[in-house]
């Protein structure tokens, strides 16, 4: 096996690694139009999102950023910040994590989770641009829906479940404990199981 | 240009010690079984025996047969804790005794999975707290100690961050009670002195790839008389005490590696305790919000694990890695999980200082000038990330 091949990461992954674009030096002289960050320092990752916006066309004309996580963050949140720039607030603010994965080529999969907030971080930054400027009505409000009321379980923990690698049933309650007491909510589980893997995986 | 590459991760596993290799490549023309009765076979099993010799005399054992070989020290441990799940009054290892056992939070994770797992079959098993640099309460051991603790196992020198236990001390405290006492000392074997006897210990862990010696090959000290349950069965090797025909080539590279540290170690660990007061002095000088991890006096002479503030752990370890220096990351992210360090956070330190941490841990083929080109891309390496870390706010000076 080649060196390269032993390097866990794609070439993609490893250059924009190695040369970081678009990270946010001084951020008072940036003058952003809308910033937002997420994630948390200890669950090892967090992201911080700044974007410039040309109000009239609506769109990002520029996009810094700063990154706390391993080098599939730090990659994925230098791939997106490239990836925005000209793009209208509308599609930036649907981009997924699976977007990101397909321009850096791929990840290893248990580092997927590591490239999710990169999208989220930017949905903030639109959001905070959005509320700066009257424009509140356009912000999509992600409501977390309860999916087993025993173990208080969400669909977003079982979206974040997939991205951190479970693929079947028996790895989803592994990761969130869903279903173990009564186990009404195994066919949603599994529906939604099916949904996330379609969205970000396959 | 070739490319720089040093090696600085030797907790992790040590290139082998060229005696080593040249005298498991005469072994391998040695292939009877050693239990064989026939010329080719007695061949082998007086290399064999030529080495229980001299990894008993190494570690101060009584006698040869006190010395059992395994395939690795992660076996060795497995063996020494799954005796003591053993409920059934039939059972040889039974012999009356408690079957509760006592470890510690900072444990290898061959001892942490196997407790679990033991727990889960019924066994009890309680955990060792370690104050910040590491170390156990002898008190807590006391007050923990029940009539039915049959087993306590305490690392003597811990892999992360290199602190040495007080062994002789908990050892004389658990027999006082009347338990058996077992140390992974396979991080410690080799890098500081180890008597079983001074230590006083049932049963000692020792691995060979620690100590520039072959993986796949790990010795278990047990002491004469002590009550033993094989955990590998079918066949009368190793006394009945571990069945396998014996890995002559690895056993022969064992005995090696013990040889080369018993003339070098003395000499070796001294100028490794150098190179590692240079690498601790120059991050502390030059890298501020570095934090050094472990105890300050009891610990391995080569191991350094250091947390730096707002850098992430894996990012440090995959920028030094493209720069051609290997170290290991207390952080277990490259590994699948989130959680960082079980060892860290037992320390106390807070989860966000956790991730940030890295272990450089030197060995016989690190120089003076590989700690200097480590001293030279570290700080650019740290202050890169932290530039665009949302966890660092500056560089305070």
């Amino acid at each position: 096996m080649s060196e390269k091949e032993m390097w866990a990461y794609t070439e993609k992954v490893k250059e924009h690694f190695m040369n970081p674009r678009n990270v946010l030096e001084e951020e008072a002289s940036f003058g952003d139009d809308g910033k937002g960050m997420v994630g948390n320092i200890k669950c090892g990752d967090q992201m911080l999102m700044a974007i410039k916006v040309d109000k009239e066309k609506g769109i990002i004309t520029d996009c810094r950023w700063k990154t706390y996580g391993c080098a599939s963050a730090i990659a994925s949140t230098s791939v997106l910040s490239e990836m925005v720039k000209g793009m209208k607030l509308e599609d930036a603010y649907h981009l997924t994590p699976k977007d990101v994965m397909k321009e850096l080529g791929s990840l290893p999969e248990h580092k997927i989770h590591c490239s999710v907030l990169g999208d989220k971080a930017l949905r903030a930054a639109i959001d905070d641009y959005y509320k700066r400027n009257g424009m509140e009505e356009k912000i999509v409000k992600e409501e977390a829906k309860i999916v087993c009321q025993c173990m208080n379980v969400t669909d977003h923990d079982i979206e974040e479940a997939v991205l951190e690698g479970a693929r079947t049933y028996y790895e989803l309650q592994e990761h969130t404990k869903l279903g173990t007491v009564c186990g009404q909510c195994e066919e949603e589980a599994k529906r939604l199981l099916g949904v996330y893997i379609e969205k970000h995986i396959k | 240009m070739t490319k720089k590459h040093i090696y600085m991760d030797n907790n992790a596993t040590t290139p082998l010690h060229p005696e080593v290799k040249k005298a498991m490549a005469e072994a391998m023309d040695v292939y009877g079984n050693p239990s064989s009765l026939h010329w080719f076979g007695r061949k082998a099993k007086a290399m064999v025996e030529g080495v229980r010799h001299k990894v008993a005399s190494f570690v101060g054992a009584s006698s040869a047969d006190e010395v059992i070989f395994v395939g690795s020290g992660s076996e060795a441990n497995n063996t020494v804790l799954s005796m003591f799940v053993c409920y059934s009054q039939k059972c040889p290892c039974h012999c009356g005794r408690g079957t509760d056992i006592i470890t510690t939070a900072i444990e290898h994770p061959c001892i942490m999975e196997t407790s679990k797992c033991l727990s889960d079959r019924g066994c009890k098993v309680s955990y060792l707290k370690v104050d910040k640099y590491g170390k156990i309460d002898l008190d807590e051991l006391g007050k923990m100690m029940t009539d039915q603790t049959g087993l306590v196992s305490v690392m003597m020198a811990n892999n992360e961050i290199g602190t040495i236990q007080d062994i002789r001390k908990i050892a004389g405290l658990v027999h006082k009670k009347g338990a058996l006492f077992h140390t992974d000392a396979v991080q410690a074997v080799g890098k500081v002195p180890v008597n079983v006897k001074e230590l006083d210990v049932d049963f000692l862990t020792i691995s060979g790839h620690k100590i520039y010696g072959p993986k796949g090959i790990g010795a278990l000290y047990a002491k004469k008389g002590v009550p033993f349950c094989p955990l590998i069965r079918g066949g009368h090797q190793e006394r009945g005490r571990r069945a396998g025909t014996e890995n002559t080539i690895g056993i022969v590279g064992l005995g090696k590696a013990v040889e080369m540290r018993e003339a070098e170690m003395e000499q070796e660990e001294v100028r490794l305790l150098e190179l590692r007061e240079i690498l601790r002095k120059g991050i502390e000088d030059n890298i501020p919000d570095s934090f050094i991890n472990g105890h300050p006096d009891d610990c391995l002479p080569g191991t350094l694990n250091v947390s730096f503030e707002g850098a992430e752990g894996e990012s440090i370890l995959l920028y030094l890695d493209l720069e051609g220096i290997a170290v290991s990351t207390g952080s277990a992210c490259a590994s699948g999980s989130l959680d960082p360090s079980h060892v860290l956070l037992a320390t106390g330190m807070p989860i966000e200082l956790a991730h940030d941490s890295i272990r450089i841990s030197l060995g016989r083929e690190n120089t003076l000038d590989d700690v200097g080109y480590f001293l030279d891309v570290l700080p650019r390496v740290i202050h890169k990330i932290r530039n665009m870390s949302t966890a660092y706010k500056e560089e305070r000076p």
